[in-house]
């Protein structure tokens, strides 16, 4: 299968995503730039990294969201096709509409950058088939502004749907308060639309690719993403 | 064509806590400003605008507010324009 992964002006985590992809799992990876107006046919799966595109000004995501290729992106969505936004690149979704809910200021008013662990909350779905319901995967965070929050009736949605994807937990897969690093309305540290083809999350998989970096628990979601377009092109 | 300048403040919507504010809040009790409550902290955009009349002026504030300059999901935003 083949990722393209986006770079904005301040994205700095592209290349991580290029090396967990293209480097730990030897899949085909493309690198496309913001001004780009198309995304290659041949493309599977389109990974919007973190960092501080256009260094967050007005909020962040905001100005990405018109860069030329957010178009092709919204219309690859709409075609059902994969979209990952990890960090920055889940803040851009949500200004982009293709998913609902904000990422707020954490609620400590702190940038916190630090492992966490990430209940699996629906294990069926393209980016979370490898894993089993429940599992933990140990997987870090860099953020200021990761604080999900949306209005009453669409958390009602996302939890009636199984949009939920993953949850901040402690250790032993308790969602607590204390393990909530962020603020963010029931733990929330990942989403999918309703269709269940674009993913927003606030944690880091690609940073965690490789035991040689301290955990490979990220490799998770690349995985299931693998394996599910595999398995559909099979 | 008139120009216009409009003002544009922006805050949290009403019930999101502003934790910003309140960070501050913290420090003005802490300075012994007790009676100084509910800080809520936002944006100040300013802008001109060329428009045949006020009502076509603030038509495209308005727009530019919910397409961009807010984000209403999360905030709340007041408009006041000014012919110069």
């Amino acid at each position: 299968m083949k990722f393209a992964v986006i770079t904005f002006p301040g994205s700095n985590c592209d290349h991580d995503a290029i090396f967990a992809t293209g480097n730990c799992l030897g899949e085909q990876v493309v690198n496309l730039w913001h001004k780009d107006e198309t995304i290659p046919e041949d493309i599977d799966c389109v990974i919007i990294p973190g960092g501080f595109s256009y260094g967050d000004y007005l909020r962040c995501g905001a100005i990405a969201r018109f860069s030329p290729i957010m178009k092709a992106v919204a219309n690859f969505a709409n075609n059902g096709g994969l979209v990952i936004g990890i960090c920055n690149g889940f803040q851009i979704l949500t200004e982009a509409g293709l998913l609902p809910g904000v990422l707020l200021r954490n609620t400590n008013m702190k940038f916190i950058c630090k492992d966490t662990w990430l209940r699996v909350e629906n294990s069926n779905t393209p980016f979370t088939n490898a894993t089993q319901k429940n599992a933990l995967l140990r997987i870090p965070i860099a953020h200021g502004e990761g604080n999900y929050f949306a209005d009453p009736e669409t958390i009602e949605r996302l939890e009636a749907n199984g949009q939920v994807v993953f949850r901040y937990a402690d250790e032993h897969g308790n969602i607590t308060s204390e393990a909530n690093p962020n603020g963010s309305i029931n733990n929330i540290a990942g989403i999918i639309n309703e269709r269940g083809n674009v993913l927003g999350m606030m944690p880091h998989p690609e940073r965690y690719a490789d035991k040689l970096l301290g955990c490979d628990d990220g490799l998770a979601i690349f995985r299931s993403i693998v394996q599910y377009i595999n398995s559909y092109k099979r | 064509m008139k120009k216009f300048k409009s003002e544009i403040k922006i805050t949290l919507r009403e019930g999101i806590l502003d934790v910003q504010g309140k960070t501050v809040e913290n420090a003005l009790h802490s300075m012994g400003l007790q009676t100084i409550t509910h800080i809520r902290i936002g944006k100040f955009v300013t802008t001109e605008i060329e428009a045949e009349n006020y009502d076509g002026a603030y038509e495209i504030i308005d727009k530019a507010c919910k397409q961009l300059i807010a984000n209403p999901i999360m905030e709340d935003y007041t408009i006041e324009l000014k012919e110069l």
